[in-house]
């Protein structure tokens, strides 16, 4: 192990000793606020090593190619692939965490016990999200899936009281189906390719394969459907989504917001990077297995949504929906020049859509929950029903949920709305006009349930729950700033507020960004 | 030397400025509002320093052209954003930053106390911005979104007072005439855009501007990439959108409406500016308006056209801000039948020369408000001698407005009446003399109307003021006017608000002589002629020069002129003055403590004795003179009904065809057809989403089997799906 491997891994390094130290620093300091802050500052540690490793990329982010930093006499050659493609995701991962746990200052401080692990948890997890972004073999996907997952576990069961620890309970048994799913498919694939490492499955692919069959052998096929549906327990997509409700309701809100961000991106990564590298020659079979799951995603999740009465039961099925959305950006599989042929590189398109929708996606989903995180500290309550006339009461908190709400449909000139256009786009370039069709319908449809959220923040009368909660200062243009509301929590819902916005106009170096990353993944060329 | 940065740091700064005041102050700092007013002066003391520094440059002939930037590429279209650097822009960038700057420090007087003062000015931060930034663009595309920002602006800053409903229905009124304008723009935009391969033959981009010139130009080869119909059709769409923000004839409607907002807005806004923004729109696409007579003629006409009639309504306001707003149109329209006769030097030396004493007159009529507490001519009179620096200083802007040598609206105004003279080829020579015609009648009456307007407000005796209206609305049962004030201070104004009136009434004397200097060949330095010139070189193309000083023309103008102020002097200052009667009315004399402080001055129980209050002694005021143009009978009625435009759009546009045919009609359509298929797509939803979350039970083992049965369903398909491929 030379210094070299050691700054290839120093991201991940970093963000697990941080999580340690975090947790140490926790029995030492009896300042508890301290321990947030080493935290929050520490993340400055992993940001920079990323951002080092950026630097050995030239043109940074908006460079393209497939430049591997890990070389392959490397003991990490086979594990890991240090790329743009994962470099831009540690860096999500990375920038969404500080910003978590910026909103979480003082919901950690109320907390009754546990600070600092809680801290030290969420650090863990983002260590396993982090190496699940770079992760090019089957035994360190599976480590990093678990490491994403057994921390957050603890989180979700971490308040004293029923709902959360039903939440735990359920993330872990559906987390162990899925995780055993995972290691089933990956089992197959060992099986078939006597290689755990993507490219040596890649490599066995090439060989003599039977006709007619989906992927071209049996082990492989179920293989890949199995592995696909663990994987879409983290994406919370059809059909392993279930559990995803009842977390979002019973677990603490900035864990939820980290799940619902930031795993969810690094698992589409992990699915990217599996497909594109495992199974190109099978495009047209998962590109199909894909596009199914999405459209079944989004129509369950965007049906369900209406009848929800919880924000945030609302969120997680929202959350479902747009889990097929972006499915459609993997499905939109494309080769260079015309359709799905057998031969030519992979257009940028489809995969560079993910990476921008995924980006967007955060801004606008951290805001809705760090506004839901302020509103419900105020109101102590999850109904719709309390949230009438939140907005009279709390201006600034309801008028960033009502944005992150409106960019959730798709409305310009929010991220959202770039990033559906480049999705549906993609599709109808993959010849997936269907789905694409269905992706707008889907987003009409979810304008109904989001917009009654925001009908009744602004029109309904003010609820009990609003009037009991403390502040008692009249909004108006000298006080728009209520009193009593986390700071750090506005400030955090200030900067992804903007982000939502800004991404809807300066989208052009994000999408460079994207485009670039993706041409690390092996059969995509540089356009 | 000047670099691509330090451009932008000119539209950036205002708006920096708005977003600090809209994130940060109003939010978090709303007791320290009166920050926000010096934040934006500062902004734009240095957005005019670097303005300045760019005029210099570009004058000097330093290379300012800047690559710009790609914002979205959609293949054949390529929308880009940058900087047009040419001196309409640099013009234009030195009178918009300067003037502002000028009354947001009127403004620091002229709001203070108002509750809403840090949204005021970010409302003000965000109309600099936005018009500084659509001086700057580059793109057609870039420069409409500006032009829509410049509109949202106008429309929050007239309703700025949006407790007020005349306020309200005036910004509604504004921003839904303008956008009709619009539309034609918009279409000239589109199809341009749907051009774009035509273009791209020549090696040009279809929305980068001055790549539209030059496809209007003749090919070597014959003909135009834009050419024949097509090109007049897009003149006449761009100057649809020129007309509408310009106020011309028929949109006009909606300007002096527009009155409605705080003074300074007017100034700012309805007089310097964004009225100015369809002036500079026509000339920003003037090469190509060159290329088509028919285009050209329609904006000269209805330009005269506008110049005369909006003249003619001015005759007849009581409501001061009501004459300027008029005189506003009326002079945007000189501009535009300055570049329909292809004057463009004169037409932008106008708009620069303008915005000064116009800007000055609105801060005038503010300044008076202040003092009288209504915009009522007729409860007005005799302000000079309470107000003497402002009387001087509206004086100094309404001769520069009627063209009194050697004012700065003489030289301007003069150079517009000498090109319609002279004549030339860009039109018929009908046109020419049509032009002329209509102007030179303008010129009577902009003397009539701004003298009528001098003395009905600051000679005679004082008539009252906002206590007395309120009475007299009171006794004849009117509602309560909600734009005046009974606090009446007779008294001139805070210095922070004679100040900027000063700089521009300076402005207003040497803007015309002193900054283009005629007849010699340099004075003080000052090259002769050099506005003109340099402006001039702004149109890459063949087009007519500037003429030179025509003494015939100076000499009919100024006679004119004086014709119009003599006429209204007879009219107003001697007829009016043998029915004046005495009446005692208790006023306030000298300073107002502050400016805009709510403080009950005017008693109507007072009348006994000197204000309890401050102590003052009572002055006499007059009572109501009657108006001698309203022997006109009716002549008079059509005019104050403003030729019953207003009437003609809301009953008869509106109502009748739109309401009752259009309307109807998508009324029948959309509640059977639309709110039907909707109706039915909504229930299918709920209803589906029941039957969907009743499978949501919330046993974990159900999850589970969900799980796997998941992925057996699709290790089925796929096996159906190979089966149907392999047999």
């Amino acid at each position: 192990m030379s210094l070299n491997d050691l700054f290839l891994i120093s991201p991940q390094l970093s963000m697990a000793g941080l999580g340690i130290l975090v947790i140490l620093a926790d029995l030492v300091l009896n300042r508890k606020g301290l321990v947030g802050a080493v935290a929050l500052v520490g993340l400055i540690l992993p940001l920079s090593f990323a951002w080092a490793q950026l630097t050995e990329f030239p043109g940074l982010l908006f460079g393209s190619g497939a430049e591997n930093l890990v070389p392959s006499d490397s003991i990490l050659s086979d594990s890991l692939a240090v790329d743009r493609f994962g470099v831009f995701f540690n860096l999500l991962v990375v920038v969404s965490l500080a910003l978590v746990f910026l909103a979480s200052v003082d919901y950690v401080r109320a907390l009754p016990r546990l600070k600092g692990e809680f801290y030290g948890l969420m650090l863990l997890s983002a260590t396993g999200m982090m190496l699940m972004a770079s992760a090019t073999e089957l035994i360190t996907i599976y480590v990093a899936l678990e490491l994403t997952t057994l921390p957050l576990v603890a989180i979700a069961a971490f308040l004293p009281n029923s709902s959360s620890s039903e939440a735990g309970m359920k993330f872990m048994v559906i987390g162990a189906i899925s995780s055993a799913l995972t290691l089933y498919g990956m089992a197959l694939l060992y099986g078939f390719s006597g290689s755990t490492t993507l490219a040596g499955i890649a490599l066995a692919l090439g060989g003599p394969s039977e006709q007619g069959l989906a992927f071209g052998s049996y082990a492989v096929l179920v293989g890949v459907v199995v592995l696909t549906v663990g994987i879409a327990f983290k994406l919370s997509a059809v059909p392993s989504q279930m559990w995803v409700p009842d977390v979002y309701e019973g677990a603490p809100i900035p864990m939820v917001a980290l799940l619902s961000v930031a795993s969810k991106a690094v698992a589409f990564a992990l699915l990217l990077r599996f497909l594109y590298s495992g199974f190109l020659p099978f495009d047209a079979n998962w590109g199909m297995l894909l596009a199914v799951l999405a459209a079944v995603s989004m129509t369950v999740g965007n049906l369900v949504a209406i009848a929800q009465s919880n924000i945030r039961r609302l969120l997680g099925y929202s959350t479902i929906a747009h889990a097929g959305y972006i499915l459609v950006g993997v499905a939109a599989v494309a080769r260079d020049g015309s359709g799905t042929s057998d031969s030519g590189a992979f257009t940028t398109f489809g995969p560079s859509s993910v990476l921008f929708y995924l980006v967007a996606y955060a801004a606008a989903n951290l805001t809705a929950f760090f506004a839901i995180l302020v509103i419900n500290s105020k109101i102590g309550s999850d109904l719709i029903e309390d949230y009438g006339g939140v907005f009279r009461k709390y201006r600034l908190p309801a008028l960033a949920l009502a944005l992150a709400l409106v960019a959730l449909i798709g409305v310009p000139p929010t991220g959202i709305f770039v990033g559906k256009i480049y999705l549906f786009a993609a599709a109808v370039k993959s010849e997936l006009v269907w789905l694409a069709v269905l992706g707008a319908i889907n987003s009409v449809v979810s304008a109904y349930y989001y917009i009654r959220v925001i009908r009744t923040m602004f029109l309904d009368p003010e609820s009990e729950a609003v009037k009991g909660s403390e502040n008692t200062l009249q909004p108006d243009e000298v006080t728009l700033q209520p009193q009593g509301i986390s700071k750090y929590g506005m400030l955090a819902l200030t900067i992804t507020a903007i982000c939502t916005v800004l991404l809807g106009i300066v989208f052009g170096p994000v999408i460079q960004g994207a485009e670039g990353a993706v041409t690390s993944l092996p059969g995509i060329l540089a356009p | 030397m000047v670099t691509e940065p330090l451009v932008w740091a000119i539209f950036f700064l205002p708006l920096l400025s708005f977003l600090l005041i809209t994130l940060v102050i109003r939010p978090f700092f709303n007791r320290y509002a009166v920050v926000s007013g010096y934040l934006l002066i500062l902004a734009l003391a240095v957005s005019l320093a670097l303005s300045l520094v760019v005029l210099r440059q570009h004058y000097g002939g330093a290379e300012l052209d800047f690559e710009p930037h790609t914002w979205l590429n959609l293949g054949d279209v390529v929308i880009q954003m940058g900087l047009l650097l040419d001196p309409v822009t640099s013009i234009m960038l030195v009178v918009v930053s300067g003037v502002s700057l000028l009354i947001q420090i009127y403004s620091l007087g002229y709001m203070r106390g108002d509750p809403g003062v840090a949204r005021y000015f970010a409302y003000m931060s965000l109309f600099t911005a936005a018009m500084l930034g659509l001086v700057l663009s580059v793109n057609v595309v870039q420069l409409y979104a500006f032009w829509e920002l410049v509109g949202v602006s106008s429309y929050l800053l007239i309703g700025f007072w949006h407790d007020r409903p005349s306020a309200a229905a005036a910004a509604k009124k504004a921003f839904i005439v303008t956008r009709i304008g619009d539309v034609g723009f918009l279409l000239a935009i589109i199809y341009l855009a749907f051009h774009g391969p035509e273009f791209a033959a020549q090696g040009l981009n279809p929305l980068h501007i001055p790549d539209i010139w030059q496809a209007a130009q003749p090919l070597a080869t014959g003909g135009a990439v834009l050419g024949g119909g097509a090109l007049t059709l897009i003149a006449l769409g761009i100057f649809a959108g020129a007309a509408g923000k310009s106020g011309q004839f028929p949109l006009h409607t909606w300007l002096p409406d527009a009155m409605e907002g705080p003074t300074p807005v007017s100034a700012l806004i309805h007089a310097a500016t964004m009225v100015a923004a369809g002036v500079f729109l026509v000339a920003r696409f003037f090469p190509l308006f060159q290329q088509t007579q028919e285009a050209m003629t329609v904006v000269a006409l209805i330009g005269g056209f506008t110049a005369l009639g909006a003249a003619t309504l001015g005759l007849v306001m009581d409501d001061i801000k009501r004459v300027m707003a008029y005189s506003t149109v009326s002079q945007l329209g000189y501009m535009m039948a300055a570049l329909g006769i292809g004057a463009f030097g004169p037409a932008l030396f106008h708009l620069f020369t303008h915005a000064f004493f116009k800007a000055l007159l609105f801060l005038g009529a503010g300044s008076v408000n202040h003092a009288s507490g209504t915009f009522n001519m007729r409860y007005m009179g005799g302000l000079r001698k309470h107000m003497p620096w402002t009387y001087a200083l509206v004086l100094i802007a309404g001769l520069s407005l009627v063209g009194i040598i050697p004012l700065a609206g003489f030289w301007s105004k003069d150079e517009i009446l000498t090109s319609a003279w002279v004549s030339g080829s860009t039109v018929d020579p009908w046109v020419y003399q049509a032009v002329f015609g209509l102007l030179i009648a303008g010129v009577l009456l902009t003397a009539f109307y701004t003298f009528r307007m001098i003395i009905l407000t600051f000679h005679g005796d004082f008539r009252g003021g906002g206590a007395r209206e309120l009475e007299d609305a009171e006794e004849s049962g009117l509602p309560r006017p909600s734009s005046v004030s009974e606090e009446v201070h007779l008294g001139e104004s805070p210095r922070v608000m004679v100040l900027p009136m000063a700089v521009l009434g300076v402005a207003a004397i040497l803007a015309g002589y002193v900054a283009n200097p005629q007849w010699v060949k340099s004075f003080l330095l000052i090259p002769g002629h050099w506005f003109s010139y340099y402006v001039e070189a702004a149109v890459p193309f063949d087009h007519p020069k500037t003429p030179a000083f025509n003494w015939e023309v100076a000499l009919i103008s100024t006679a004119v002129a004086l014709a119009g102020i003599v006429l209204a002097y007879l009219l107003y200052q001697f007829m009016g003055r043998k029915r004046t009667q005495t009446l005692e009315v208790p006023v306030e004399i000298g300073e107002p403590e502050g400016a805009g402080v709510a403080e009950p001055t005017l008693a109507a129980e007072g009348a006994d004795g000197p204000s309890p209050l401050h102590g003052h002694e009572p002055v006499p005021v007059a009572p109501q003179r009657p108006e001698p143009l309203e022997r006109g009978g009716p002549i008079y009625a059509l005019l104050s009904r403003k030729y019953f435009m207003d009437e003609l759009y809301e009953g008869l546009l509106v109502r009748r065809v739109f309401y009752r045919s259009f309307a109807a009609l998508t009324d029948w359509f959309d509640r059977t057809l639309v709110d039907g298929l909707v109706d039915l797509a909504g229930s299918v939803c709920r209803n589906g989403g029941r039957v969907v979350a009743q499978l949501q039970t919330g046993q974990v083992q159900f999850y589970g089997a969900v799980i796997v049965l998941g992925a057996v369903l699709i290790l089925v398909g796929y096996l159906a799906y190979s089966a149907g491929l392999g047999g």
